[in-house]
């Protein structure tokens, strides 16, 4: 009962806090309701007992995603409210199209409950005596060890990926030359002069 | 008890709201980003609760596999949006034509 009662207050905040991030005037609210909605999420991933996926999408999506989108709307100077003008004129159509998907996914979901899912064939079953994340370790680092290198490919391509694009030579900054400043020597930084009395002296 | 019915029920309206972002905030690319996002949250709410129903761990480790996805192209999109802003000025996408697609 508990669970069910946790289920709905998960799933409500969950949906609501979506439709706040597509439909905020503010991106900054709508960086704000997306972490709302990834906690929830994390919340009902809890409850279907993937306690490892929960975490990681706390960890993440809120920790590293939706920080990432914070920079971004805050670094760069945006005119948010030219950006809103042409909400309205395309809500009709996005409405339908989001209708015609609904309904097209209701009918996936119908689809799957007229068949039936072979029980037998599962790849790697739950074992009740390890805790989740012992037996997504013994599947990850086993079995799909090579998934799991393609996955930290991806991540360092993302990486360097993002570097190269961002990365530009500022013109006008002095940068520290380590090179000259070993090749400098005293006798070509330094002079010893020896002024006369009264003569003054030439810089 | 929580069946995989309800969760599929909420992820299809996740789902629907994503698509529904894209369209309605065609300008805005930050928006559409996050609306992406939703998506692949939408798809990882499917993944996790199938594999808690048929009690096979093979959902969950796929369901890692999005998450770093998405978080490399959060990272790849946000990338090419500053560089983009940096050249023009502006994030308003449906203008964008620079290369005559």
């Amino acid at each position: 009962m508990i669970q069910l009662i946790a289920f709905y207050l998960f799933a409500t905040i969950v949906i609501a806090s979506a439709a706040m991030v597509i439909f905020a005037r503010n991106p900054v609210h709508s960086v704000m309701w997306l972490i709302l909605a990834f906690f929830n999420a994390a919340g009902l991933m809890l409850l279907a007992g993937a306690e490892f996926i929960a975490m990681l999408l706390v960890i993440v999506y809120v920790g590293a995603v939706a920080v990432l989108f914070l920079f971004v709307v805050m670094m760069l100077d945006i005119d948010f409210a030219e950006l809103r003008a042409g909400f309205v004129r395309y809500l009709p159509l996005g409405a339908l199209v989001a209708i015609i998907l609904a309904a097209e996914l209701v009918f996936a979901v119908g689809a799957w409950s007229a068949g039936g899912v072979d029980l037998a064939a599962r790849a790697a079953p739950v074992v009740s005596d390890k805790s989740n994340i012992q037996q997504i370790g013994e599947l990850l680092y086993t079995r799909y060890i090579f998934l799991f290198e393609a996955a930290g490919i991806v991540l360092l391509v993302a990486m360097i990926g993002a570097i190269v694009l961002t990365h530009r030579k500022r013109g006008g900054v002095r940068t520290q030359n380590i090179s000259k400043q070993n090749q400098r020597r005293p006798q070509d930084a330094t002079r010893l002069v020896d002024p006369g009395v009264g003569q003054g002296m030439e810089l | 008890m929580i069946s995989v019915g309800h969760y599929l029920a909420v992820s299809a309206v996740l789902f629907t709201l994503g698509v529904l972002g894209i369209f309605i905030n065609r300008k805005n690319i930050i928006v559409i980003l996050m609306a992406i996002e939703l998506i692949l949250l939408a798809v990882n709410i499917n993944l996790v609760a199938f594999s808690a129903a048929l009690g096979d761990l093979v959902g969950q480790v796929f369901s890692m596999f999005v998450l770093t996805v998405a978080a490399g192209e959060a990272a790849i999109g946000l990338a090419i949006l500053v560089i983009y802003f940096r050249g023009r000025g502006t994030i308003a996408v449906d203008d964008a034509n620079r290369m005559k697609g």
